[in-house]
């Protein structure tokens, strides 16, 4: 099932500059993967060591923080669009 | 010109041009402003500070913009009032309140977009942007027009009436989002990857939060060049606290004072949102969001970019932090106004609260020089308080009506 991954900026050097992917997956965790195999690098800057989100990462379903839902396990279903932006905004 | 040299990752410490840019783009952390201190120490004297702008531009060469091409509504230099009746119905002793109401547009918020705005017209941005809880809205609006900028201001649709008010008399975009702050944040966040503005608290971020730097220096300076002993901060995203804390350390580092700061930082919450304090009381390393529900909507970030850093600046200081009920919010609003002649909004009333419950805890002692940072207008928030507040009696015209509702009996 295709999933529009939205890509901030500071991402947009691996995919060329688009601001929009397309990938499968059925979990946020499987979508991750797939943009990882499609654009090889999304892994290391998006994870820390211990295979966890890095601390400044914020990840979106369907614009729900997914620190709200499941974490990686959140389903994602058929039209909704994961969005990754960096956390550093506001205040 | 200015002293930064480059921007900084503060997660993975790579370096980045001076630039519109904000996030690192490899770890995703907060670049932050690096500056050269060696020649700012040689550039900066107390004597030329005092003969500088009544203004924050007086400590321009701590600051990333250039104080030539400033956008300046007088952002700064508030007073710093001795509050005795208040440290005598707190028990504490010499106890300081930072009148920051008293700026152009009655927050905080003029240190720092004061400083975001005039970097951008440095960068040659003509729109300026912002995600905002009411305040930065106020004061975006007003300095984009000084400025002779376009403006759009993305605020939550529930925001209080006076902040819109205050916000769209100035004549750009206000853009009422559906949402929380959050998601109003989420959604600038996304914005300012499309269009080429001058979002302060995005793209413009790691210029615009050192304006809150001037927290400090002018704290010290009105002190008699000394540094306070604890300081009680409010916090939404937390990145006020952590920059008074960089602001004391900067005195030190460039000669102005000549101890190295030993200030304690404390932070204060509301309990309907309290992300940080959470993580400081319950012992975590985590900061966990949450959606926000309090009468404070000015610190109503759930998702703290800076909570981080603040959690590391409160627990190396030995500082505390507390969470307050919107009750105890009311009553820190009133504590002031009828011991001090300091009228606050809602999140100064979260000041206060917090100063009074670290006292009782004794977290905040009667020994030490504390400054509590009052950071916004109680105008703003009206709302919060007519259910508790108004005429003491309504009465007809006349003498009789005033006698029988007023027993006086003094001369």
């Amino acid at each position: 099932m295709a999933t529009t991954v939205r890509i901030p900026t500071a991402l947009r050097t691996l995919t060329g500059g688009a601001s929009e992917v397309s990938v499968d997956g059925s979990t946020v965790g499987e979508v991750l993967k797939s943009l990882d195999a499609a654009h090889p690098g999304m892994a290391e800057r998006l994870f820390d060591g211990a295979g966890a989100l890095r601390r400044f990462v914020n990840v979106f379903v369907a614009d729900e923080d997914i620190r709200f839902l499941d974490g990686l396990s959140t389903p994602v279903a058929e039209g909704q669009p994961v969005s990754i932006i960096p956390a550093v905004a506001g205040g | 010109m200015t002293f930064v040299s480059q921007l900084k990752c503060r997660e993975c410490g790579r370096a980045y041009e001076v630039a519109p840019l904000h996030v690192c783009e490899w770890c995703f952390g907060p670049l932050e402003a690096a500056y050269d201190y060696d020649a700012i120490r040689s550039s900066v004297t107390r004597e030329k500070i005092a003969q500088g702008p009544s203004s924050i531009w007086r400590y321009a060469d701590l600051l990333p913009a250039d104080r030539g091409s400033a956008v300046d509504l007088g952002a700064g230099f508030t007073p710093l009032v001795r509050a005795e009746r208040l440290a005598g119905a707190l028990g504490l002793g010499e106890l300081w309140i930072k009148n920051d109401t008293l700026n152009p547009t009655n927050s905080f918020k003029d240190r720092v977009v004061a400083v975001g705005l005039s970097k951008a017209l440095e960068f040659g941005f003509k729109t300026a942007a912002c995600a905002s809880t009411g305040n930065l809205a106020n004061s975006v609006a007003a300095h984009a027009t000084r400025a002779g900028m376009k403006s759009y201001v993305f605020i939550p649709a529930n925001l209080e009436s006076g902040k819109v008010v205050a916000t769209a008399v100035y004549g750009g975009n206000v853009v009422a989002v559906d949402g929380n702050y959050d998601d109003v944040n989420r959604l600038c966040a996304e914005l300012a990857g499309t269009y080429p503005w001058a979002f302060v608290n995005v793209n413009l971020r790691p210029y615009y939060a050192e304006g809150s730097k001037t927290l400090a220096f002018e704290t010290a300076e009105q002190l008699g060049w000394r540094f306070p002993d604890h300081v009680v901060v409010p916090m939404a995203s937390g990145s006020q606290l952590t920059k008074i804390s960089k602001g004391f350390e900067e005195l030190a580092n460039v000669g102005l004072i000549d101890e190295p700061p030993d200030v304690r930082v404390s932070g204060a919450q509301a309990l309907g949102c309290s992300p940080i304090a959470s993580a400081f009381l319950s012992g975590s390393d985590t900061i966990k969001p949450v959606k926000p529900d309090t009468i404070a909507k000015s610190l109503a970030i759930g998702n703290p970019a800076d909570g981080y850093f603040a959690l590391d600046v409160v627990r190396n200081s030995g500082g505390g932090m507390a969470a307050v009920t919107d009750e105890e919010i009311i009553d820190g609003i009133k504590l002031l106004a009828r011991t001090e002649g300091i009228f606050t909004e809602t999140a100064g009333g979260v000041t206060i609260a917090t100063l009074k419950r670290l006292t009782e805890e004794g977290a905040v002692r009667p020994d030490e020089c504390v400054v509590a940072y009052i950071t916004g207008h109680g105008l703003k928030t009206l709302e919060a308080l007519t259910a508790t507040v108004g005429p003491t009696a309504t009465i007809a015209p006349t003498i009789d009506a005033f006698t029988s509702a007023f027993s006086i009996d003094e001369e």
